[in-house]
């Protein structure tokens, strides 16, 4: 169970500010959407076994449509072909969304320095947490999934209609 | 069917136009002039007691030292009755590189010759659909050119001195 945030109690009610409800409620119901192209699917794949549970960080269900899901989990080598695909899905998402680039070749194209890998996927969609490794252990994984949860629980209602963000996905080519 | 049984067909049909024979690893190897590759495949596949059905490989080679024939474009037959194969070579210049297409012969080329001219530029006249494959439409160079460099040129965060440069 988790701590009620701050607020105030009387009986049968309880009052606190919206931002911090909502803020909790998103950080424990987080459904990825596992993007899996290479061996780190196959980590991802451990990690949503009963030994690391990722579950029981509220990620019970994985949805592969991107409308239904909040976090965008791309796992695995993204070659250049691949790119716009990535992005399209990134687009079918709706706010709010965040994205978990998983393993070194999402960072930032891994060992695969070559004509035909995309050298990190943030050339083509914002990225929130980067986990690195080859592939990062599920631990590791798990601890970027904690700060994802961190960011969303710390986001602003107002962010994804600010200035800032409209700018961030103008710089990607997003509207 | 051995090797000399081969080679003694192939001889008697064309004669002096095929040359450099050679086994490396016991397959026997030989170089096909560019216009007879068409030909020299047909008689190959048509003629009942060689028999060789079955197109494996075709692929491409950059030999950027050997002027005027620098893409090597390398075919590899086999005979499914018998289990032999064999590897057929045909040389164009870079300046040049037509070469004439194997898929009406053989349907599997269709692919393989669109991954050639993907990779080295090999223009395989007659082909049907002759576009990139495996690499982004938009790409203007070929990459397993010799001349191109190995690594992506837009990583800025790689330290020359530990990579070599």
């Amino acid at each position: 169970m988790v701590d009620s945030p701050e607020g105030f109690t009387g009986e049968g009610f309880f009052a606190t500010s919206f931002d911090k409800v909502v803020g909790l409620a998103r950080k424990n119901s987080i459904w990825p959407l596992p993007f899996a192209t290479s061996c780190c699917g196959i980590e991802f794949m451990a990690l949503m076994g009963s030994h690391y549970d990722l579950s029981r960080f509220g990620s019970e269900r994985v949805g592969f449509s991107p409308r239904q899901c909040d976090l965008l989990m791309v796992m695995g080598t993204i070659a250049k072909k691949m790119g716009p695909i990535v992005k399209q899905v990134y687009l079918q998402m709706a706010e709010p969304r965040w994205v978990l680039a998983m393993g070194a070749c999402a960072s930032s194209g891994g060992i695969f320095d070559t004509y035909s890998v995309l050298q990190g996927i943030d050339q083509v969609v914002p990225v929130d947490v980067y986990v690195p490794g080859c592939p990062p252990r599920p631990e590791a994984v798990i601890d970027g999934f904690m700060k994802i949860q961190e960011l969303v629980h710390n986001e602003s209602l107002r962010r994804r209609n600010s200035d800032k963000y409209k700018l961030l996905l103008e710089s990607y080519g997003i509207q | 069917m051995t090797n000399e049984f081969i080679k003694e067909k192939l001889t008697e049909k064309f004669g002096e136009q095929l040359t450099e024979w050679n086994e490396p690893y016991g397959l026997l190897t030989f170089t096909a002039p560019k216009d007879l590759n068409l030909k020299v495949m047909t008689y190959l596949f048509d003629e009942s007691s060689l028999n060789f059905r079955f197109l494996t490989d075709l692929t491409a080679v950059h030999y950027p030292n050997r002027t005027g024939e620098e893409l090597a474009v390398v075919y590899h037959l086999h005979n499914l009755v018998d289990n032999v194969r064999l590897r057929m070579k045909v040389f164009a210049p870079v300046a040049q590189p037509d070469v004439y297409t194997a898929s009406g012969l053989f349907s599997s080329a269709n692919w393989m010759e669109r991954e050639t001219f993907d990779f080295y530029g090999v223009n395989f006249v007659g082909h049907p659909d002759l576009r990139r494959i495996l690499n982004v439409d938009e790409m203007d160079y070929f990459p397993m050119r010799k001349e191109f460099p190995l690594e992506d040129q837009t990583r800025i965060d790689k330290d020359d001195e530990m990579f070599g440069r």
